[in-house]
């Protein structure tokens, strides 16, 4: 792009000590400081949640340490260079899903882990950003909005490996995956008559979708539909989690004091349940505080977007900041019940580590599209 | 241009914008609907959850199906499970862990390295789980703990069931075992179904058979007091226990070949022609599997993993040896189906061979030959040489085709998850695999069972049973049946069904057959010493070289190192006139196949047909 001069300041304002550490190591302090409070507020939690186990909050804490430092290594690249890798980082995915997939037939049952011996991973992480990345990548490289040509090729790049991960299967990266992508092509400027037309498709598709799914991914869906027809069996979960949530009240039972937590009937209570023990021991008033610092975060991230200075920056940080939402809202929604259980944690709170490291590689990628920035004169 | 391209990026950051904004307000919408549905709950329903959450006393317990038992064909108990009590501590209801543990071994003997291993749980595990500190606890050491149980808060004797195998090493080749649940098997199980259960089948059977053995978990809807501790049990919803499995294995058999064996390092499968059944199946030395069930010592596993003699090497179905002279009939076989040789049809044996143009002398186990020799008396006296010209005629690659309908080469598919292939080399192959050309010479030693011919003691088994159908291949099988805990609703697992290969001439199959039986009846057969009056046999022996003579030099027995003598091996099936059992029979530097394994055969057989009892 030609835009005249440079600056060298990335902000416009005079920085601070400290701000101008940050800034200088590609840091975003008011998106920072969202995480950081965030984070801390996760601890706490699992701490409670895992029955005051020290153990947990210490290996949490690293997994945390870990994430934030491959957020601040991804926020190093420059969104030119993200950008120049998208169709290779997009390629790996998919071939690794592949192979996940192969090897899951070889070793029978579901199979997402690629085991290299060192360490294992999910390639479906990588998914979760190569898609967008690719995504933007393609709609980026002409003026928006996208013809149908390239609205198209951009779909079905979303869907291949969304069908290799539901066939995993894992219902819940396969919904995320589809956010991140759709993400995109909503704000590449898709005409709201196409999203309007593209939502009756989806709610069209259901009943294909249903005889599509697992027995036990059934299972889940009449359960969200009725959870009192089998209270003993997969209804268990969203009903205890539902009394966990109500007792707690305005106020809370108070940190540690959340008997449907520490008897353990919240199932899942540190991972993908946390937020009913949250919501049991610090009541309305936690909850409230807790969505809207994620609102914060949400925000602070579309802003970040708008900043951003050609089409691929926009659009991939604006997909970021979507996944993020979606993470969030799904998990609450499947613990308040207003959602079928699909297994997508809490970000940033649930105990965890394989999508903390993306989640936060995402964030990354928004300090990088932020801090980046040529100053217009 | 410039000007168009900035007033795009105006126009596309207009838009951008617009949309940023749209998805802040639905951000706000659905959080905003998330608090309405939280206010909901916990204001306008919350005197509701509250008197639920305060009279929540209820939890759900799973209950661990019990796994299935294991029998073999008579009846006899290969597998089963007995109560075991073990001694847990949940360490977040213990106030000083080191206290307890001290005044527990005051009581109870409670071992270094019990405590160790408890130190390691509690570094992996929660600390709201109960954790094993002592295992199998008998009923005595049970009721002293009984008596002090309410000084220590936190501390439990579990009751559970155990897998045991009675026999120990007898079948351990085939039975496999059951262990702890292993991480890479925890993400391939329905979680849901294993609450509970804490072991699943490693090897053998016990893994083949696992879902049938597992059966489904049940539900316990129990009463808790305000520390969690179970008052009262409300309602049970019945684990439905695991299938039971009948085995075609016969423990009479399998012990009479694991003694006919004696001290000796080798392998016996005996396999019914008609059914598939796997009657026997020994890989001699085994080991004890119970220790594995619990999870065997460091120690005791480098034992066995060390020792000499490999124990925890299944020979029957992974060890890859050259079948040697014993793929002699299926060679001849050949010869005749596709037309290459006639039965009466006579080749000179000058003691060694040559190709055409070479020098090389492929030598005859014969020092000086064995004349002339025709179809029967080749496969009698197992001469070299007229199978050297028979492979050379039939060439590597009708011979690889012909050999692989005999499950040579691939696997013979039985129900056992751990056996390897073999290997039956083609041109094909060969390039493929070593990136180099055919060589003639290598046909020749491919026709006496040597060079790249590698098979398991179990397809030569395979090959025997399906030479005694007369070509109908039936998949090899260990267990017979499924069945109902109460015996009923017996099936047979699934299996692919017979396969007739196709025939060209049934006389053929006969010369074969009546050469293989002259091998044990003739005088000058290679296995004459196991003749008998009671049934007939029909049999061939092998020698597979481990160690290669030089050209010019004599094989000597006596000299050689016992760990380079040859392999001896011995395929057979009788009656003759009506096959019920195939048996092969291998040696580990056991030396001639008619000598040493060829009289195993012979017992093995003895036992199951003439019902004779192991001495």
């Amino acid at each position: 792009m030609t835009l005249g001069p440079y600056g060298s300041a990335p902000f416009g304002r005079q920085p601070t000590l400290l701000g101008g550490w940050l800034a200088r190591i590609h840091v975003d302090v008011p998106l920072l400081t969202g995480l950081l409070v965030l984070s801390g507020f996760g601890l706490v939690i699992l701490y409670s949640a895992s029955g005051q186990d020290w153990e947990q909050v210490e290996k949490q804490l690293l997994r945390l340490l870990l994430a934030f430092g491959v957020m601040l290594v991804v926020a190093q690249f420059p969104p030119a260079r993200l950008r120049h890798w998208s169709p290779a980082i997009y390629g790996l995915a998919v071939v690794l899903l592949v192979f996940v997939l192969l090897l899951g037939d070889i070793g029978k049952g579901a199979q997402r882990w690629l085991d290299l011996g060192v360490i294992r991973f999910q390639p479906s992480e990588i998914a979760k950003l190569g898609v967008p990345m690719m995504v933007a990548w393609l709609l980026g490289s002409a003026p928006l909005p996208p013809t149908w040509r390239r609205l198209l090729v951009g779909g079905a790049l979303t869907v291949v490996p969304v069908l290799l991960i539901a066939k995993q299967p894992d219902l819940g990266t396969a919904l995320l995956v589809t956010s991140a992508g759709a993400a995109v092509l909503f704000f590449s400027g898709v005409s709201w008559r196409l999203i309007a037309g593209l939502a009756g498709l989806v709610a069209a598709a259901a009943p294909v979708a249903w005889t599509l799914m697992h027995d036990y991914q059934r299972q889940r869906v009449i359960t969200f539909l009725d959870p009192e027809r089998d209270p003993l069996g997969a209804g268990y979960h969203t009903i205890q989690a539902k009394i966990a949530i109500g007792s707690g009240g305005i106020y809370g039972k108070g940190l540690l004091n959340g008997t449907q937590s520490q008897l353990e009937f919240v199932p899942e209570k540190h991972t993908d349940f946390i937020f009913a023990v949250f919501a049991e021991e610090f009541g309305l008033v936690g909850v409230v505080s807790l969505l809207t610092l994620y609102a914060v975060i949400i925000m602070r991230g579309l802003y970040i977007a708008t900043q951003a200075q050609d089409s691929y920056g926009r659009l991939l940080a604006g997909a970021v900041t979507c996944v993020f939402f979606v993470y969030a809202f799904v998990n609450v929604g499947m613990v308040i019940g207003v959602l079928p259980v699909v297994g997508v944690p809490l970000p940033l709170v649930s105990y965890g580590g394989t999508s903390l490291v993306t989640l936060m590689a995402g964030f990354g990628i928004l300090m990088s599209v932020h801090t980046h920035r040529k100053m217009m004169t | 241009m410039v000007r168009s391209t900035i007033n795009d990026d105006l126009r596309e950051h207009r838009q951008f914008v617009s949309r940023s904004i749209a998805l802040g307000l639905l951000v706000v919408l659905l959080f905003g609907a998330l608090i309405a549905r939280l206010a909901y709950l916990q204001i306008t329903l919350h005197e509701h959850y509250r008197t639920l959450s305060s009279e929540n006393r209820v939890k759900l317990v799973p209950l661990p199906p019990t796994r299935g038992l294991i029998y073999d064909r008579n009846g006899v108990l290969l597998a089963h499970n007995y109560p075991s009590y073990s001694l847990e501590i949940t360490p977040d209801q213990v106030p000083d862990l080191k206290k307890t543990i001290a005044e527990l071994r005051s009581i109870l003997p409670i071992s270094e390295e019990d405590v160790q291993r408890f130190d390691r749980l509690r570094r992996q595990r929660r600390r709201f789980e109960a954790l094993q500190i002592r295992a199998n606890l008998d009923e005595e050491e049970v009721a002293r703990f009984s008596v002090v149980r309410h000084r220590f808060p936190g501390v439990d004797i579990h009751a559970r069931l155990l897998r045991n195998y009675p026999l120990k090493e007898t079948a351990v080749h085939a039975l496999g075992y059951v262990g702890r649940i292993n991480q890479q098997e925890q993400d391939a199980i329905d979680t849901a179904d294993y609450s509970g259960t804490t072991h699943i089948g490693k090897l053998g059977v016990e893994k083949t058979y696992e879902e049938e053995l597992h059966g489904e978990v049940g539900l316990q809807q129990v009463e808790v007091n305000a520390t969690g501790r179970v008052i009262r049990v409300l309602e049970t919803r019945a684990p439905v226990p695991g299938k039971n499995l009948r085995l075609h294995l016969d423990m009479g058999l399998q012990q009479a070949a694991l003694e006919a064996l004696g001290d000796e390092v080798g392998s016996v499968v005996a396999i019914d022609p008609k059914t598939g059944g796997v009657l026997a199946l020994v890989s001699k030395p085994g080991y004890d599997p119970n220790p594995f069930v619990e999870g065997i010592s460091g120690a005791a596993y480098k034992a066995l993993r060390d020792s000499e003699d490999k124990p925890l090497y299944n020979r029957a179905l992974r060890g890859i040896y050259p079948p040697g002279s014993t793929i002699k009939p299926f060679v001849a076989l050949a010869g005749l189906e596709m037309n290459v040789v006639g039965a009466e049809q006579n080749k000179f044996c000058p003691g060694f061979y040559q190709l055409p143009g070479q020098t090389h002398r492929y030598r005859d186990w014969k020092k000086h030959g064995h004349g002339a020799v025709d179809l029967n008396k080749a496969i009698v006296e197992s001469c070299d040489v007229y199978f050297y010209d028979l492979a050379h005629d039939l060439g590597i690659d009708r011979l690889h085709d012909f050999l692989s309908r005999f499950s040579f080469g691939r696997k013979t598919g039985i129900d056992l998850t751990e056996e390897l292939a073999g290997l039956l080399p083609s041109r094909e192959w060969k390039e493929r695999a070593r990136r180099q050309p055919w060589f003639p010479g290598e046909t020749l030693i491919a026709g006496i069972g040597q060079g790249y011919v590698l098979a398991t003691p179990l397809q030569l088994a395979a090959a025997a049973a399906t030479m005694a159908n007369g070509g109908r291949y039936v998949t090899p099988r260990v267990v017979a049946s499924v069945e109902a805990p109460d015996g009923s609703a017996a099936a047979p697992p699934p299996t692919p069904p017979p396969a007739q290969m196709p025939i060209r001439s049934r006389n053929s199959w006969a010369q074969v057959i009546r050469g293989m039986t002259d091998v044990v009846e003739s005088q000058r057969g290679t296995a004459k010493r196991i003749r008998t009056d009671a049934y007939k046999i029909a049999g061939k022996t092998g020698t597979a070289q481990v160690f290669t003579v030089q050209q010019d030099e004599e094989y000597d027995e006596d000299k050689i190192d016992k760990k380079l003598r040859d392999h001896a091996l011995f395929i057979a099936f009788a009656p003759v006139e009506d096959p019920r059992i195939a048996v092969a029979v291998l040696i580990e530097h056991g030396g001639h196949g008619g000598a040493v394994a060829a009289p195993i055969a012979r017992r093995v057989m003895d036992v199951y047909l003439l019902g004779e009892q192991p001495p």
